[in-house]
């Protein structure tokens, strides 16, 4: 009987079908993509690391460690790694490089892509270069092509396409190089003060279990400063981060499935009032309560099944442009295949939101009474108003989100959190809607032209789907909006820092007797020098009595690793800069008192644990300097130019080994291009950072994750366009009807058409005002709370954006009515009869 | 002459054949006059209403209302016409359920852009008993009062002729008598033409003329002057 009742609306049927099409695509081909995923991770493991332990620290390696590898080390590998200024003779051009000096096989699993391939062994056979693709492409270089590093050059053998475990995207600050270990020397690139970093890649015998030797010598390895990384730990850290993706972003997806489900509910809910003088027939003729609604509940699992189906199809499919979405923030190959659990988890989530949603407007057809058949119109409130089974039924969708948001976060926290956001949205968008419309019948324009007034009185007349379709354009707007509000507030920030007259290149790694001549090249290039700072580094070595490998082996405290084990790189001087100002205590603090007042910045004290008038002892490369913090400093970070977390006093480490910092603006990348050359060419050793390249990085990394964002949102907005549509499509009868009815009575096309249009134009509009306004709040608090950014500032694009989808929903509300004038008047008043 | 109705023929498609509702239909009303269509059920009489009132087109015949001939008119300025000098009631009076019964009066006047629509709105409705009712929807009348709001709507822009389709089809006895009171007292104190068709035998004696249709011919086109008389006109 249900399949028999749906004949002449199948295709109508299948229309609403598609709401739900969308989010269980979402929702699978993020679900498949993940579970891909995380077996390219399993298979890929080893190579994700390249050795099975690696070893690594800011100090050359000692015979220690060698000590501490050769019991198990069958096989073993060195890098040494640094940054430094690369110079293309061939190009005339520099750029800051992260140099990667190899000794020995590595990879012992996975290989390093080259082009050539050959190149990959090539290279260390003598004084050749490897370079980063996207490097070679900047400056046009091909193999054969020289490179200089300090004072040694080397010829490009080929270009690196990727290297186990690296993403490339993350290494966008410096390109990486490889060259041969044994020429690190002839380069002169390491002296004092340069950040250079040692690593020794072991291959171990197969019986070797690295975690269990790591955990019986963690205190000698972290005697020695070094950092221990395992294939193990690796995949951990890399599952997590898989794992937080595919969290987030199966949210997303059941955003998406959410708003299907409620257009699945709003059509259901049209059709079924169409079809309650059928349910009332059959009901005259012997069908129960029971057996009535069942049809109509088979329909609509039909459809749930349908939707779901073509759901998942659409997802396996979408899933193949996944990588292309995620290419650069995923570092291993990604094979793409089906995950059929995913498209079963799909099918069954989509059949269950379509159901539960279905059971809504479904329910209170048991209590329609036979004696409905004898009359000519139903009348809603013929229908039960209170039903404690659509109550029950709303508690089970509750309880649906909730547990999916659970059982994917993982988390009491997040997963409570997430409902109660969603929860705050909807209540938002719902409340702004019923305010709206309250408004609107307050102080509703009675001068305005009647095709205005009608097309605005119809959001709150009887049976109207405002509400609805205030939720289905508003959140994927107010989604999409909001990524992009947070969006533009951090590229607002990035942009602060390169303001007109602020410093944009900094050069560093300037040797003490060094500091005259580069200033005097800087400033003969008609450079300012703004500062030159000296900076000398230090190890944190005891907190009050406390020695640092105590403190780092009690951690109950909370102090984290990293500022105990950090270099500190500290300055010396009595003044405040001008991103400083004093919270507690004096700066500089009295050079008459027992132990050297230093500063420390506020967040660093928060860290520590430490207050005014702790003592810290540091090591400055071998002597011990007894410290006393006497002021705390807060220190706007977000300048381009040196900040510090300790300040020292002049008059104690003038005579420490130490480097220095030039920071200057220039004007056009001309002349930064020009300096940097000059510099390469003269002082190998310093190397320079150029704003604007690193503000290109993050502008690119923040582009690809904003995209993936926005890719997902898109989906959300979709959903809402088809249940648009689907609401459109079923209110079509009554709409029909009515222009009929007002062509009767002389009505003009072009009056109906007005009609109609602005009655789509409000309700777009409103729907994207109240979204546009929740955007604002939502992106403006994640910027200044989450971010810490500037209140975004909407620009143009966001409005534009705002009104596209106000002219979207006119289009798709007047593509779907343009049938509705071509049947001539009658037939529809006579098929009322 | 307000109407004339010449040789009007209308087929429809049936399967594979055609199938012929009205066949050379002719006739011609009288302005101010008020005339019934009767017959037995697929006689033709809606098709008839429908074509005389330019809702439909005919597959051959004419029809000229207030001097204008409908066949040339286009969609536009059928509508237009039907605007200015065309009411209609139906039997399941057909208001705009979104709408209240003040704002489905008002409609033929605003889509025509007139001025004080509310105010003749609000008189309409007062005259036939529902100046307590303005802000009902059509879910919150009975039949009856759904009934005086469509007449309401029908008188609201002074149309020279009004087409009734079953005006009390959908209604009780009582109802029925009273609502055919309403609609010719006010056709009365309108001046307006009024073509009736109705099953109601009852309803058509209150007219001057009783045009009989069957199988889509006119089988008979009688005039009777006592109603006239009854009716109170002449």
């Amino acid at each position: 009987m249900a399949w028999r009742d749906s004949r002449s609306h199948r295709l109508r049927l299948l229309l609403y079908s598609l709401s739900i099409v969308l989010g269980v695509a979402a929702l699978v081909s993020i679900r498949s993509f993940s579970a891909n995923l995380r077996a390219g991770l399993e298979e890929q493991s080893k190579s994700l690391l390249g050795a099975d332990l690696v070893f690594s620290g800011p100090l050359p390696l000692t015979p220690e460690v060698e000590e501490l590898i050769r019991p198990f080390a069958r096989e073993r590998a060195y890098q040494t790694s640094f940054s430094s200024m690369a110079l293309f003779p061939e190009r005339e051009g520099t750029r800051l490089v992260q140099v990667r000096a190899l000794e020995g096989e590595f990879p012992f699993y996975g290989e390093l892509e080259t082009d050539p391939a050959s190149a990959a062994k090539g290279f260390r056979n003598g004084a050749f270069a490897l370079l980063d693709q996207t490097l070679m492409l900047q400056f046009d270089l091909v193999p054969g092509d020289r490179i200089q590093l300090g004072h040694k050059t080397f010829e490009i053998l080929g270009s690196l396409m990727s290297v186990p475990g690296d993403s490339p995207t993350f290494n966008a600050l410096g390109s990486r190089i490889y060259i041969p270990e044994r020429f690190v020397g002839e380069t002169g690139l390491i002296q004092i003060g340069s950040r250079v970093r040692y690593a020794v890649f072991v291959r171990t015998d197969a019986a070797f279990d690295p975690a269990t030797f790591l955990e019986e010598n963690r205190e000698r390895i972290s005697g020695l400063d070094l950092r221990a990384e395992t294939v193990q730990s690796r995949k951990e850290q890399l599952g997590r981060a898989m794992e937080n993706l595919d969290r987030f972003l199966s949210l997303v997806g059941l955003i998406a499935l959410l708003l299907g489900g409620i257009g699945v509910a709003t059509s259901i809910h049209l059709y079924t009032r169409e079809k309650i003088p059928v349910i009332a027939t059959l009901r005259c003729i012997g069908a129960t309560a029971k057996q009535s609604f069942s049809i109509y509940l088979l329909q609509a699992a039909g459809l749930g099944a349908l939707g779901s189906t073509l759901g998942g199809l659409l997802g396996v499919a979408i899933q193949e442009t996944l990588p292309v979405v995620f290419s650069g923030l995923i570092p291993f190959k990604v094979e793409i295949g089906v995950a059929w659990s995913a498209v079963a988890q799909g099918f069954w989530l989509g059949l269950a939101a379509s159901v539960l949603f279905a059971l809504i407007p479904l329910l209170p057809l048991r209590g329609i009474s036979p004696l409905l058949a004898l009359r000519s119109e139903y009348q809603e409130h013929d229908l039960p108003r209170r039903d404690w089974a659509v109550r029950l039924v709303y508690a089970a969708i509750g309880a649906f989100i909730l547990s999916f948001a659970l059982l994917n976060t993982e988390s009491i926290g997040v997963g409570v959190g997430f409902f109660v956001g969603l929860l705050a949205v909807f209540a938002a968008l719902y409340g702004a809607a019923a305010l709206l419309i309250r408004l609107v019948r307050r102080y509703f324009p009675s001068r305005w032209a009647y095709e205005w007034r009608q097309g605005l009185a119809n959001l709150y007349r009887p049976h109207n789907q405002t509400a609805v379709l205030m939720f289905a354009i508003g959140l994927g707007t107010f989604f999409l909006l909001s990524i992009f509000l947070v969006q533009s507030s951090l590229l607002q920030e990035i942009d602060r820092f390169g303001g007109p007259g602020k410093p944009n290149l900094i050069l560093f790694d300037i040797q003490s007797n060094q500091t005259e001549p580069v200033a005097e090249l800087v400033r003969a290039q008609g450079l300012p020098v703004l500062d030159m700072v000296p900076i000398v580094t230090m190890r944190l070595e005891a907190i009050g009595d406390v020695p640092r490998q105590d403190v780092l082996a009690h951690r109950e405290a909370g102090r984290p690793e990293w500022a105990l084990r950090r270099e500190y790189r500290s300055t010396y001087r009595d003044v405040l800069d001008s991103t400083e100002r004093i919270v507690r205590g004096r700066f500089p603090g009295d050079p008459e008192s027992e132990r050297i007042p230093v500063s420390l910045e506020d967040g660093i004290a928060r860290e520590l644990q430490v207050d005014l008038g702790d003592r810290l002892t540091f090591d400055v490369q071998g002597i011990r300097v007894e410290a006393e913090v006497a002021s705390i400093r807060a220190v706007d970070w977000q300048n381009f130019q040196t900040n510090f977390f300790v300040v020292f006093p002049n008059g104690v480490l003038e005579s420490a080994p130490q480097f220095h910092v030039l920071i200057t603006r220039t004007e056009t990348p001309e002349a930064s291009a020009q300096l940097q050359r000059e510099v390469v060419r003269d002082f190998p050793n310093i190397s320079a950072v150029d704003l604007t390249l690193i503000l290109e990085s993050i502008e690119s990394v923040l582009s690809k994750v904003s995209f993936v964002l926005h890719f997902l949102g898109a989906f959300t907005l979709l959903t809402g366009v088809i249940v648009l549509l689907g609401a459109l499509a079923s209110g079509r009868y009554q709409r029909a009807r009515e222009s009929a009815l007002l062509r009767t009575m002389g009505g003009s096309r072009p009056q109906i058409w007005k009609i109609l249009a602005a009655e789509y134009f409000f309700l777009g509009a409103f729907a994207v005002a109240v979204s546009f306004l929740l955007a604002l709040v939502a992106g403006g608090a994640l910027s200044l709370y989450l971010f810490e950014s500037p209140v975004p500032h909407p620009g143009w694009v966001a409005p534009a954006f705002a009104l596209g989808v106000v002219a979207l929903v006119v289009l798709v509300g007047l593509f779907n009515s343009r049938r509705i004038l071509e049947a001539p008047p009658l037939q529809i008043l006579r098929a009322e009869n | 002459m307000i109407l004339e109705v010449e040789k009007l023929t209308k087929k429809y498609p049936s399967g594979n054949r055609s199938l012929t509702v009205l066949n050379g239909v002719s006739f011609q009303i009288e302005q101010g006059s008020t005339n019934a269509i009767v017959g037995p059920s697929g006689s033709g009489k809606s098709t008839l209403l429908g074509l005389a009132a330019g809702l439909d087109r005919p597959s051959s015949g004419r029809v000229v209302l207030n001097g204008r001939d409908l066949n040339p008119l286009s969609e536009e300025q059928l509508a237009e016409l039907r605007n200015q000098h065309v009411g209609f009631v139906f039997q399941n009076f057909q208001l705009i359920p979104t709408l209240t019964a003040l704002e489905n009066v008002m409609v033929p006047l605003e889509l025509r852009g007139g001025n004080h629509s509310r105010e003749k709105a609000e008189e309409l409705l007062s005259r036939v008993g529902l100046g307590d009712r303005l802000h009902h929807y059509p879910s919150q009348l009975s039949g009856g009062e759904q009934q005086r709001v469509s007449l309401a709507r029908a008188f609201v822009n002074r149309p020279l002729i009004l087409f009734a389709d079953e005006p009390t089809g959908n209604l009780d006895g009582e109802t029925s008598g009273a609502v055919a009171e309403l609609l010719f007292r006010l056709n009365r104190d309108e001046g307006t033409t009024l073509v009736v068709v109705t099953h109601n035998m009852e309803l058509a004696s209150k007219t001057e003329r009783v045009i009989t249709l069957r199988s889509g011919s006119i089988e008979s086109d009688r005039r009777h002057a006592s109603e006239k008389a009854a009716n109170g006109e002449g």
